[in-house]
């Protein structure tokens, strides 16, 4: 099939990606907003245009445990959650990262309970960064598509051999329409070639993986480790090498975006970027040095990217859709880690909003680059910022 | 697909394994493999004999195997038969060795899971009723009355205070394509069922009482003897369900006697006489349910 241009949403963007990428084996369990993906990819299956084995499990736990065990015998696979599912199957995330299975996972962002609700913030796999997954956030439905295709790639290289999160904001993204350019299947085909592994169970040559490990288990992780930090240069070379091909990239680990000669720059994550691009277009054109940068990924964390932007700048903020309670956000915590290494950092303030969903407007970042602008011209600002709350906080 | 002493092969798929000296479980699981042989994925939750058999670099088993996370065996074997399915893979089969907690409390979603998909793989639970691994503690299938360190007995509590599962029975339920109850002490009855158990075309579940000679107090020279006393005196049974039916496999003319069995294990040492006769009158009881319903 050649490529087109299709009218999608952001989940069903995903689940075109899953048919061009041919999993052997897909097994997912349903939660809002991510059930758009397992049903038309169930969809799929049913019309013959995907050839996958199709598992409906029992739970979030189960469709990673399946996932784990056709990844086992050296399977393609791909599942999908969001979410209490993402946190329910939070005992399998470790378990595949360290086993070294490259698994392909969409999550749908949407916030953790209590109190319950359905919208998006990035609670969830934020709680997750330490699992040993690579994770990238999307802004759109493209980005989206093309980053399920290209995770496969980046998760089989032998040089890193890591499962991938491929995140997307709750309804802000996985919910929302638009225009999306669909690569054709022997295109596909030629990018990512069929997965190949001595990493698994094998009739002609039996294996146990998942063992246990007393005296070796430290020197299996710092491998592990030592892996991930190949993943950035892999990423930026398949962002390239689809960038050939396709005609659309992505900047690797982080994307600037008007960052030359700013003074202040706020760096972001997912959808919310789209929103803070206009207003950085609009603040420009009144003359106002500011930019921003994406953080496409969480881990690996582009330290080396912020350090150089952070290097630069007068003053940095950080939209935080979370927060590690009793501290700040967590990626307000990864990027102060990282610039606390330059001789003189700029200061920094932590904008922590859109929890449960609320609004984060372009009134708010415009608010927001207000404060880093008068940070950079040396007033003292509250460093721990909450946006658009209805209640008095108390600092 | 040799499944009586005589033919079984010689060869070991499962040795130089850490379990205790009188190991019921490790005995089920060696001779499990001899009968599904070489091209055989093996998955094994946390429990003892995952601890015994997967300290890498010693690893036990010559065959493909993997530990899977605790609750899951039911999931991950799902997903190593339909990746096998989907590469393509010819004659090969997919078991799970579980323990009586693996299976019948913290796995037992995921056994559902897989029986409810009729996926083409065999559980088999090695039941030594008590989380063995991580010392002795009560699960869903310690039998009433059992000393376990959660379950202690005192002045209070008369040991483990629930019935036992049935799982046999849970698992029939679901309609399952085969399903039979064993013991090591019937091993040749135990080998012929992962026989049958190996030729189904969807899941098949194997429950094997499994005597743990250090979690149950017996020497270890008595396990075989302990397993096959479970099933003379009633409290074990062997039986089948297929086709949709449940057959008895083995009626004992007569009981061997309920307090003889119990008082030669240190976990029912405390045990008095009221308490025998509740455990008599309750297997008494199931008895009657059987021979009314089940086919002999
Ligand atoms: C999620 C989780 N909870 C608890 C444990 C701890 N754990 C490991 S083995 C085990 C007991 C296993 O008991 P059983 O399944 O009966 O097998 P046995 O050890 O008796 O052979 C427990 C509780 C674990 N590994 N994972
Ligand atoms: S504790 Fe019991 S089941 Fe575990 S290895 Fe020892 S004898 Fe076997």
């Amino acid at each position: 099939m050649p490529g087109c241009r299709i009218f999608v949403s952001g989940d069903e963007a995903v689940a075109e990606a899953v048919r061009l990428a041919r999993p052997h084996v897909i097994s997912a369990y349903p939660i809002t907003p991510q059930t758009v993906v397992v049903e038309r990819i169930s969809d799929f299956v049913e019309d013959g245009s995907l050839k996958s084995e199709y598992l409906h499990v029992e739970s979030e736990h189960s469709a990673m445990s399946a996932a784990l065990g056709a990844a086992a015998v050296g399977a393609r696979t791909f599942t999908a959650t969001s979410s209490q599912g993402l946190l329910y199957m939070a005992e399998l995330l470790p378990y595949v990262s360290g086993a070294r299975f490259p698994i392909v996972m969409m999550n749908a962002n949407r916030t953790l309970a209590t109190p319950w609700a359905l919208l998006s913030d990035h609670r969830d796999s934020l709680s997750q960064i330490d699992s040993g997954w690579i994770q990238v956030y999307c802004e759109d439905a493209q980005e989206a598509l093309d980053m399920i295709i290209q995770a496969y790639r980046i998760a089989e290289d032998p040089r890193v051999m890591a499962p991938i999160m491929v995140n997307l904001d709750g309804f802000l993204l996985t919910h929302t329409y638009e225009m999306v350019e669909l690569p054709g299947q022997e295109e596909v085909d030629a990018f990512l070639p069929p997965y190949r592994t001595g990493n698994k169970m094998d009739l002609d040559d039996p294996k146990t993986v998942c063992y246990a490990a007393m005296d070796e288990y430290m020197e299996f992780h710092m491998k592990q480790e030592l892996d991930m930090r190949k993943a950035p240069a892999v990423i930026a070379e398949v962002d390239r090498a689809f960038g050939d091909r396709f005609g659309r990239s992505y900047g690797g680990m982080v994307e600037p975006y008007r960052c030359e000669d700013a003074e202040v720059v706020l760096l972001t994550l997912g959808t919310v970027t789209g929103t803070a691009r206009v207003v950085v277009d609009a603040m420009r054109e009144e003359g106002h040095r500011v930019g921003l940068a994406k953080l496409r990924f969480m881990r690996p964390f582009p330290r080396q990217e912020i350090l150089e932007i952070a290097g630069r700048v007068k003053a940095m903020g950080v939209i935080d859709k979370d927060i590690s309670v009793g501290y700040e956000g967590i990626v307000f915590t990864n990027v102060n880690s990282s610039v606390c290494d330059l001789a003189s950092p700029p200061p920094r303030i932590n904008f922590i909003g859109g929890l449960g969903g609320r609004n984060i407007s372009k009134g708010h970042v415009r608010g927001m680059f207000g404060q880093l602008l008068k940070l950079a011209g040396g007033e003292g600002m509250e460093r721990i910022q909450f946006i658009n709350v209805g209640c008095e906080h108390n600092g | 697909m040799a499944t009586n002493a005589r033919e079984l092969t010689n060869t070991e798929f499962l040795y130089g394994h850490r379990a205790c000296a009188g190991c019921g479980g490790s005995l089920a699981l060696r001779l499990a493999m001899k009968v599904l042989g070489p091209r055989t994925f093996v998955a094994i939750p946390a429990n003892c004999m995952s601890a015994v058999s997967f300290l890498y670099p010693q690893i036990s088993f010559t065959t493909n195997a993997m530990i899977s996370p605790f609750p899951a065996t039911g999931a991950v074997l799902s997903g190593i038969e339909a990746g096998a399915r989907a590469l393509g893979f010819k004659d090969y089969s997919v078991v799970g060795f579980a323990g009586d907690g693996g299976t019948a409390d913290i796995g037992i979603q995921a056994l559902s899971g897989a029986i409810d998909r009729g996926d083409r793989v065999i559980y088999v639970c090695y039941d030594n009723e008590a989380y063995m691994n991580t010392g002795i503690q009560k699960s869903g299938l310690t039998p009433f009355g059992s000393r376990t360190t959660t379950s202690p007995a005192g002045r209070n509590i008369p040991g483990a205070a629930g019935r036992k599962k049935d799982m046999f029975e849970i698992v029939a339920a679901h309609g399952i394509e085969y399903a039979a109850t064993a013991s090591i002490g019937y091993l040749e009855d135990f080998l012929k069922k992962i026989g049958k158990a190996a030729r189904c075309r969807t899941t098949s579940y194997i429950h094997v009482l499994s005597p743990c000679a250090t979690g149950w107090g017996f020497p270890v020279e008595q396990t075989v003897e302990m397993g096959k006393e479970a099933v003379d005196c009633g409290l074990w049974v062997l039986a089948e369900y297929e086709d949709e039916e449940f057959v008895l496999n083995r009626k004992p003319k007569e009981f061997s006697c309920v307090g003889d069995y119990l008082k030669k294990q240190a976990r029912f040492k405390h045990l008095k006489e009221k308490e025998v006769e509740f455990i008599t009158a309750n297997r008494d009881k199931k008895w009657e349910k059987i021979l009314k319903n089940w086919k002999a």
